[in-house]
């Protein structure tokens, strides 16, 4: 059942018509607290330098202001660190679309010998954590010359494992005997994969496009160690060195570092609202499967 | 075209088989070969990518957590020497280490259970307490676990801030004297959990929402026939069904907590005094800050045990429930 249905599904509520209200007003009050921080970001990106220190704090400025966003152009790259965010963040998407999906074709559809080890092999670094790689990561790419380089970024992230569980648990759905009759229909395999269960797998590929893309995009800890040369920084490697540079000015710093924040939170919060469907299926998904 | 032929039908019975671990039936010689070559072909790739960027560094870690590598070891690699276990012997000697492995059990001690209760009940509430805008409230609390953690620790930072932030604001409106929550060290690491729980909640709460609905509405509907209370359903009725999801959801959870590296590298540095050091930024800055790549590696090693001795043993937990 997807969320969908359910929230049109009326539900009998016997005991509890009295605390309807109640019940609202809790779930209005989390919001709430839930919002506040972005609200806080949001309304203090457009603030003076006074409303920021004011005390007691001021939500709404008393005088509206772009000048933390000109001041952060200025002294931040923004436009650049965007496009490396962006660079990095299509090409893992896309090298995992092709390849965890063959990977979740042959396991899904194709019986060759070893498929169970394979499958094995994907389950169990589902459970690697992702800091245990990167001491030798950095040797490695360091001695491939790929230190600073858009392929340093993106090649340890090219192929997960998460995607490839994905697109098998959708693949398996598909019917063997629509594979069959192409198979007789003298169809090969590369055609039977590509222009036959891809297309049957497109809300496989949109919730699988999300997660990487926005894996990316949040990722922090790799391109952090992967880069040393501020033009190859992504922006939340950008973001972070900014916040913690002792010489940024306090007070202007801050509502610069909010304008940034903004900058860096609003793209994914409007990819998100839109598509929001597709994220909590996607959880749903590989959470009970 | 027939779309019932023979040969199909042993593959749907294969393949339909859910679930992690199974062992595909034995089948035909002919259909085992035919698929090999393609099998492999379509396998390659990942494994390619998977073998040099996952395997060899999984294995590299290890080797290098027996040896003296350091920073000039990184040009090379093959001079660094053997130490057997001296870097492990050191590690539990080793205050600051001892402290991260500490404050990552505090993080998870705390965070987990806090996330996983607040999750549950959010999922309760905007499933079955509320009926209008459910979609717009469920945005409203998943949100948080979408953007960009570092985005999101600068804003805490200034959210929590003493002199002129949201939270001591507020206290001093209610007359209360609000800590230096990111400069105490007592605080700093509750502060910490606070936000990682705001941020996390959303996937506890969408994975039992999905749970949730896979109850029958009958199963409810009898327990309040039988004069449950809420209490009583949440406790009898809601849990022990949700049990499968809220193991899971502790597992996701639990790992995510003990790799916590972006909130304290973000928000406090470790500091103060090490307060909200966690094993993630204590291997980053030993491997990274100062080069001791062989002890750092014997550190990520110490945590990826702890992580695979949690995980397994909760799986196993969840493992025994579904039966």
């Amino acid at each position: 059942m997807t969320a969908e249905t359910a929230v049109k599904a009326p539900r009998p509520h016997r005991a509890g018509r009295a605390r309807k209200p109640l019940l609202y007003a809790v779930a209005s009050l989390g919001l709430l607290v839930m919002a506040a921080p972005f609200l806080w970001m949001a309304l203090s990106a457009f603030k003076t330098r006074k409303d920021l220190t004011a005390s007691p704090p001021v939500w709404i400025p008393s005088h509206w202001t772009l000048d933390n966003f000109t001041a952060l152009l200025d002294q931040l790259d923004m436009p650049r660190y965007f496009l490396n965010s962006l660079i990095v963040a299509v090409l893992v998407t896309v090298s995992n679309l092709v390849f965890c999906s063959m990977l979740g074709y042959a396991l899904a559809k194709l019986d060759f010998t070893g498929r169970s080890k394979v499958f094995g092999l994907v389950l169990a670094a589902l459970m690697v954590p992702g800091n245990l790689m990167i001491l030798p990561l950095y040797v490695l790419m360091n001695g491939m010359g790929l230190i600073d380089s858009y392929a340093g970024l993106v090649l340890p992230f090219a192929a997960g494992a998460f995607g490839v569980f994905l697109m098998r648990q959708f693949m398996l759905q598909v019917p063997d005997e629509l594979l069959e009759a192409a198979r007789l229909d003298g169809a090969g395999e590369w055609y039977i994969f590509w222009r036959i269960v891809m297309p049957l797998v497109k809300p496989a590929l949109a919730t699988l496009t999300i997660f990487t893309f926005l894996g990316s995009w949040n990722n922090f800890i790799w391109p952090l160690i992967a880069t040393n040369d501020p033009d190859k920084y992504t922006l939340p490697v950008a973001l972070a060195t900014f916040a913690n540079d002792p010489n940024r000015t306090v007070a202007g710093g801050n509502g610069m570092l909010m304008a940034g924040s903004l900058l860096v939170v609003l793209p994914v919060l409007f990819v998100f609202a839109v598509l929001q469907r597709h994220f909590t299926q996607g959880v749903a998904t590989a959470g009970l499967k | 075209m027939s779309l019932t032929t023979g040969p199909a039908a042993p593959h749907a019975a294969v393949d339909k088989s859910p679930g992690p671990g199974h062992t595909p039936a034995p089948r035909g010689r002919r259909s085992l070969s035919r698929h090999n070559l393609t099998g492999w072909l379509f396998s390659t790739p990942f494994l390619v990518l998977f073998g040099l960027f996952m395997l060899f560094p999984i294995v590299a870690t290890l080797l290098m957590s027996f040896t003296d590598f350091g920073a000039r070891h990184v040009t090379r690699p093959l001079d660094a020497e053997f130490v057997g276990l001296d870097n492990y012997t050191r590690l539990f000697q080793d205050d600051t280490f001892l402290k991260a492995l500490f404050n990552t059990a505090y993080f998870v001690v705390v965070g987990v259970p806090a996330t996983i209760v607040l999750g549950l009940l959010a999922a309760i509430l905007l499933n079955n307490g509320i009926d209008r805008a459910r979609t717009f409230f469920r945005i409203g609390f998943y949100a948080p676990v979408v953007t960009t953690i570092v985005a999101v620790a600068i804003v805490w930072r200034f959210v929590l801030d003493p002199s002129d932030g949201l939270v001591a604001s507020l206290a001093t409106e209610l007359g209360v004297n609000a800590p230096d929550f990111l400069g105490s060290e007592t605080w700093a690491m509750p502060s910490l959990i606070a936000m990682a729980v705001w941020r996390n909640l959303g996937t506890v709460m969408v994975l039992c929402i999905a749970g949730l609905q896979a109850i029958p509405t009958e199963v409810r509907e009898a327990a309040r026939l039988d004069g449950a209370g809420a209490w009583q359903e949440l406790r009898r009725v809601t849990v022990p069904l949700l049990r499968p999801t809220l193991l899971y959801a502790t597992v996701i959870t639990s790992i995510g907590y003990l790799n916590v590296f972006e909130e304290p590298f973000v928000m406090t540095q470790g500091g103060p005094s090490d307060s909200t050091l966690t094993v993630s930024l204590d291997m980053y800055r030993e491997g990274f800050n100062f080069f001791h790549m062989g002890y750092a590696s014997a550190m990520a090693y110490v945590l990826f045990v702890v992580i695979m001795g949690i995980t397994l043993l909760q799986l196993r937990l969840l493992k025994d429930n579904t039966r």
